[in-house]
């Protein structure tokens, strides 16, 4: 039975995680390809335009059901970025799908002018971001993304927590107008919501209520904040834990509300801690409701080869970094 | 399209004429900006809003409407001044140019007027859109056609050639990119600074159909748009072989206007020039 936790309001339908055992483990990327097929099943407008990566990035479903509205175009991601500009123009919805690293990491400039700027209706959808891509290595492991996406005026950025959200999240994307960035992972990565769990861009989730401390996730690593708040309950350390899904327009009041509530924070993401979600939400409090923080991230790192799990932990982004750092901040709590 | 009558040609030289006169005017206004090759396409803008698009200008956002983009923002000058003459805003709304609050930005934006098709300024990126907007007129069988003119300087961008790989690739026939072969750039002749020739192999070598013709001479300009959308089966170029500057003689061919307006001496100097070849021009009437 999945557990139900009730905050703000709106009843938060979770996978049981007291017995990690049961829990499923799929790629985020999966609900990427569901979702997308599902919005163009629903609307011919909907086309996925692909950069040579099919598979890997889930491509493939809508490629075999509806080829017509699927367009393969080679390894060129400006031109991803910029032919499906000129596709939106007509009313299309595209979706473009690449790596991180090469989209947007490679597109920013043609992202800028051509998607926000001018105002276009283009979905990107960036896979394979993170250091647990893997064996790949560092030339492959996007970690840069979030900031050079949620810098860009315009652009809605969305990371979600598994599988079940990122098909929501993608369904939600289409429906909106306007230019956005999906960031997914490539591993396999435990599914913490249900079918029911709610869905809505800019509306951070409360996953656990507690008062001591808040912990700021976004993407897979939302599973590790769980577990961490979990294993510190034992101490008696009672952890807050919000799904923190949308980077941009983030929800500040559920941000500040937070604070208010525990008076120390704790931000988790597969990220450079510079410039990503972390960063989104120390700038809103320190305007709003000066707090302490803990960042956990990358720390202005390049990743490497190397197993996924080890790799998290490596760059410490584990559990027991995550618990650390809510040990830290308890120490510089205000209050 | 109307027929090219004599009188029909002579008023489109008029018409261009008079573009390169708003030209020089709202770059005056503005103190900065792109000369030379403003005044080239002087009379390849005239053509495509006086005579080759299917539009409206009062209605720019009709659906089938031809679209034509501009990848060379920074020559926008001549876009918004043969814009003006074709009806789309006041004549005395190019003194705006640059100026704060002005739709007229100094690289055009669409969100602020929705003739221009899209954003440009960062060079190489009007082909790929084109390319998008005339593959979603094959998907979705509309009859509208895709123009794109772009600098040559600009085949210096990698993107430019994604978009010539990708056209190829789906055949894109109701797609036409007109280059303006100046030979010029900010910092020399483009076959100094990075050689582009054999441009019409390179674009012959990506399955494309390729026209030259003078883009300074309104008739065959025209002449050859004609036979370029006669072809079927692939993309065509038209490499339009224009002079920096022309029309304003102390400019003709000198790439040092590549990037800068005149003063007030020498606007007023390229004024009566050009109003002297107007008056040529309506004489042969």
């Amino acid at each position: 039975m999945p557990s139900a936790n009730v905050a703000n309001g709106v009843s938060m339908h979770l996978a049981p995680l007291d017995d990690p055992k049961s829990i499923k483990q799929v790629p985020t990327r999966n609900g990427f390809g569901e979702g997308l097929l599902e919005a163009a099943k629903a609307n011919e407008n909907v086309i996925g335009i692909c950069a040579d990566l099919s598979e890997s990035t889930r491509f493939l479903g809508l490629k075999e059901a509806l080829p017509d509205q699927y367009i393969e175009i080679g390894v060129s991601e400006q031109m991803l970025v910029a032919m499906a500009g000129g596709l939106a123009s007509t009313g299309k919805i595209p979706w473009i799908a690449s790596y991180a690293m090469f989209n947007p990491g490679r597109s920013w400039e043609q992202v800028r002018t051509i998607m926000a700027l001018n105002e276009t209706n283009v979905k990107i959808a960036g896979a394979h971001a993170g250091v647990s891509v893997g064996p790949d290595g560092a030339t492959h492991q996007a970690v840069e993304d979030i900031a050079i996406m949620r810098v860009i005026p315009h652009m809605t950025v969305v990371v979600p927590c598994d599988t079940l959200q990122t098909k929501k999240a993608t369904l939600a994307l289409t429906q909106m107008h306007g230019p956005v960035y999906l960031r997914f992972a490539r591993e396999k990565s435990p599914i913490v919501t249900t079918e029911q769990t709610p869905f809505e861009i800019g509306k951070a989730q409360t996953f656990r209520e507690g008062k001591d401390v808040a912990i700021v996730a976004c993407g897979i690593l939302l599973y590790n904040a769980l577990i961490a708040a979990q294993e510190l309950a034992a101490e008696g350390i009672d952890c807050m834990v919000i799904n923190n899904h949308t980077v941009k327009p983030m929800d500040a009041r559920a941000i500040v509300d937070a604070a208010k509530r525990t008076g120390a924070i704790v931000t988790v993401e597969e990220h450079q801690v510079h410039a990503g979600m972390g960063s989104r939400v120390a700038e809103i409090l320190a305007q709003q409701h000066p707090t302490p923080i803990e960042f956990v991230g990358v720390q202005d790192q390049f990743g490497q080869s190397g197993d996924p799990s080890e790799l998290i932990e490596h760059y410490g982004m584990g559990t027991s970094a995550i618990k650390d750092a809510v040990r830290r901040i308890l120490k510089r709590r205000t209050r | 399209m109307q027929s090219l009558t004599p009188q029909r040609l002579t008023q489109l030289k008029e018409q261009a004429n008079l573009c390169r006169q708003g030209i020089i005017r709202s770059l005056l206004s503005a103190g900065s900006g792109h000369s030379a090759g403003s005044l080239d396409m002087a009379d390849i803008f005239t053509a495509f809003y006086q005579y080759i698009l299917r539009h409206d200008p009062k209605n720019p956002e009709w659906p089938e409407r031809d679209r034509l983009l501009l990848s060379c923002g920074h020559i926008t000058p001549v876009r918004y001044s043969a814009m003006a003459y074709a009806g789309y805003f006041p004549v005395e709304e190019l003194l705006t140019l640059r100026k704060f609050g002005s739709r007229l930005q100094g690289h055009p934006e669409r969100t602020r007027m929705p003739a221009l098709e899209t954003t440009s300024g960062p060079l190489g990126e009007g082909l790929a859109q084109g390319t998008g907007m005339a593959l979603a007129a094959k998907m979705d069988g509309k009859e509208f056609r895709t123009y794109v003119v772009t600098s040559d300087a600009e085949h210096q961008c990698g993107l430019h050639w994604e978009a010539v790989l990708t056209a190829g690739k789906f055949k894109l026939d109701n797609l036409m990119c007109v280059i303006d072969r100046n030979f010029i750039q900010i910092d020399g002749s483009t076959e100094d600074i990075m050689p582009l020739e054999p441009l019409a192999d390179k674009y012959r070598a990506f399955n494309w159909e390729v026209f030259q013709c003078n883009g300074n001479d309104m008739a065959e300009f025209i002449q050859t748009v004609e036979k370029a959308k006669a072809v079927k089966g692939k993309p065509v170029v038209i490499i339009a072989i224009t002079v920096p500057g022309k029309g304003v003689s102390y400019m003709e061919g000198d790439y040092t206007w590549h990037g800068k307006p005149p003063n007030k001496d020498q606007a007023d100097e390229a004024l009566r020039e050009l109003e002297a070849e107007r008056e040529r021009i309506t004489a042969h009437a």
